[in-house]
């Protein structure tokens, strides 16, 4: 069965699609409306009703990674560079290590099952599905006793583990769709193991493999209870800094908000865009497909 | 079993084929026990121990049970889970109508149908502080645009956070505007695994719309629902970054949920004997749910080979 697109049900004309474009530029707003709030002066972006034509600017953009802070102080650069370096670094390494640990695993679990192996599956499912705020609290005091709080190593270890049970799963719903017969006629011609596994089995799931990635990826970026509470000031990550700068204000500086905002979700939006076909997989887990 | 004599005895022993399995999955269960099982018996430890993490230099005190005990008899803890349920219940009743609404929309194919798509499924992608702080703007008295729209029409001034219903129904609009799309997802999927051939007998039968839905799409999209059912009630049940960012909680502690009450009790109070007994609560609720959930999952997967 394809599993190219989100599939459908027979055919629908052009009265759809005007339907079908209204609803959704409607649900769509919020995220618009944040986007073009982000490109408005000062002026444009508090006017009532709400100006959709107007002269763009990019100043909200600047003032994202430079900005006064003090009345009539000079411009400061506001670290914002440095977060974003930031949930891109500890993102990237820790799905990475994630996913070699985790492709590992998820090939065994598909090829050698054993006894045992729907309790260990499970027992990695519900670290998943733990709150996030009660994993956090003998983690946070850990942490402390190690000396890890706001450390590179400490967060991007917690994050290869938060990303390990999606990994898995994800990885082996990939696995299991195979065709078997492929490798086992090369097992009769007596290839070893590692060949099947490395020139049959790894080829045929590098989409699935790069499809998981991102989506780890971007769940890593999104994270913001774990960031909250293990990151110092050289290791914050993006959410934590948002959410620092719409408390920390005393009125709130519409542009600059919506341009953090855009900045932040506008990668994942187009990202998202680029999964469409393994979405459904993808967010539960792997264990729905089809 | 005799000791290896040598090393590559050792290794061959440690490569025979029946531990393959185990070697692969060993380095994903060593991370997860040192990073996830360990800090949690840990604090299973600490459950019964009145502890600051703030104070690490001052040992914890034994307390027993008490801490169970006192979260039991307590009235806020009792308090925050009703929260709680009646955020889960409204959010994921809003979003499995509008979910399956959405299904239906999208169901037949149409131009320019995968660029729609892309616009509703766009949250359920987003961060869920993004949300919480895309909300906040939305909802902010003077300048939000609700509040203004509102305004608009009634003439008043429309505070949005003011009130605990009007909070709870802020908290509820955001995380259904967030989660209905993938109630929509699973619900598409159950709707394209009906097969065709069903709909052509129906037609021949000149079986009415409704009796159509009920007798074949239903069923095949039944499990589907459910899942989606489960899915989002453990989920919503976790909820923390869009009250902690929108409401903090409030106004008074009626938008607390039990995720940010827990956050309070553990990093605002440091009370972190009293939270880790909390949280073993909590874990144990999404523990039943995820079990309810997988198996589910398994009832699902045998119905179709059957």
């Amino acid at each position: 069965m394809s599993q190219r697109e989100v599939r459908s049900i027979g055919t629908a004309g052009w009265g759809r699609t005007l339907t079908a474009a209204i609803i959704s530029l409607i649900y769509f707003f919020p995220v618009l409306f944040i986007i073009l709030t982000a490109f408005k002066s000062r002026q444009d972006a508090l006017a009532w009703p709400v100006k959709f034509i107007f002269t763009p600017t990019v100043t909200n953009f600047v003032s994202v990674f430079y900005r006064t802070t003090v009345e009539g102080g000079e411009a400061e650069a506001t670290g914002f560079g440095l977060y974003f370096f930031n949930s891109l670094f500890i993102g990237g390494s820790s799905v990475l290590l994630a996913l070699i640990i985790g492709t590992s695993a998820a090939y065994a679990f598909s090829r050698f099952p054993l006894k045992g192996n729907e309790t260990y599956l499970f027992m990695i499912l519900t670290t998943r599905m733990m709150p996030p705020i009660v994993a956090i609290i003998p983690i946070f005091v850990l942490f402390r006793i190690f000396g890890l709080s706001g450390t590179y190593v400490g967060i991007i270890a917690l994050y290869t583990a938060f990303n390990l049970p999606f990994s898995v799963w994800m990885v082996k719903s990939f696995f299991d769709d195979l065709d078997r017969d492929i490798e086992d006629a090369a097992r009769m011609d007596g290839s070893s193991e590692w060949k099947v596994f490395r020139k049959i089995c790894l080829p045929q799931v590098y989409a699935g493999l790069a499809a998981t990635f991102v989506f780890a990826i971007i769940l890593t970026w999104n994270e913001f209870v774990f960031a909250l509470l293990l990151t110092g000031t050289q290791t914050r990550t993006v959410p934590v800094q948002i959410v620092r700068t719409i408390g920390g204000s005393m009125g709130v500086d519409w542009g600059l908000m919506s341009a953090l905002e855009t900045l932040f979700i506008i990668p994942v939006v187009l990202v998202t865009f680029a999964l469409q076909n393994q979405l459904l997989r993808g967010v539960t887990f792997g264990t729905i497909r089809r | 079993m005799p000791a290896p004599r040598s090393a590559r005895g050792f290794l061959g022993w440690l490569l025979a084929p029946e531990r393959r399995g185990p070697l692969l999955i060993a380095p994903a269960i060593a991370t997860l026990v040192i990073v996830n099982i360990f800090p949690l018996l840990w604090s299973y430890g600490l459950s019964f121990f009145s502890y600051n993490a703030k104070k690490i230099g001052v040992p914890p005190r034994w307390r027993g049970l008490d801490n169970y005990v006192d979260l039991f008899t307590d009235e806020d803890v009792w308090g925050r889970f009703q929260n709680t349920a009646v955020i889960v219940i409204g959010s994921v009743a809003v979003q499995l109508v509008v979910g399956f609404l959405l299904a239906l929309l999208f169901a037949r194919e149409f131009p320019l149908r995968r660029y729609l798509l892309m616009l509703v499924l766009a949250p359920m992608m987003l961060s869920l502080s993004a949300v919480g702080v895309f909300f906040k703007l939305f909802y902010e008295p003077t300048f939000g645009f609700i509040p203004r729209l509102v305004q608009t029409f009634t003439g008043e001034p429309f505070v949005i956070l003011s009130t605990p219903v009007k909070a709870t129904i802020a908290i509820v609009f955001a995380d259904a505007w967030m989660w209905s799309p993938f109630v929509m997802l699973l619900v598409l999927a159950g709707l394209v695994s009906v097969p065709k051939y069903l709909y052509e007998a129906a037609e021949i039968d000149r079986a009415s719309a409704w009796r159509r839905f009920r007798t074949i799409t239903f069923p095949y999209i039944r499990s589907l629902l459910l899942l989606a059912l489960l899915f989002r009630t453990i989920e919503t049940f976790k909820i923390f970054d869009v009250p902690y960012v929108l409401t903090e909680g409030g106004p008074g502690t009626s938008t607390e949920t039990i995720s940010v009450y827990l956050f309070r009790v553990a990093f605002n109070y440091f009370q972190t004997g009293r939270a880790s007994a909390l949280g073993y609560i909590v874990l144990f609720g999404v523990i039943v749910l995820t079990s309810l959930y997988l198996y589910a999952i398994q009832s699902r997967s045998s119905e179709s080979i059957e």
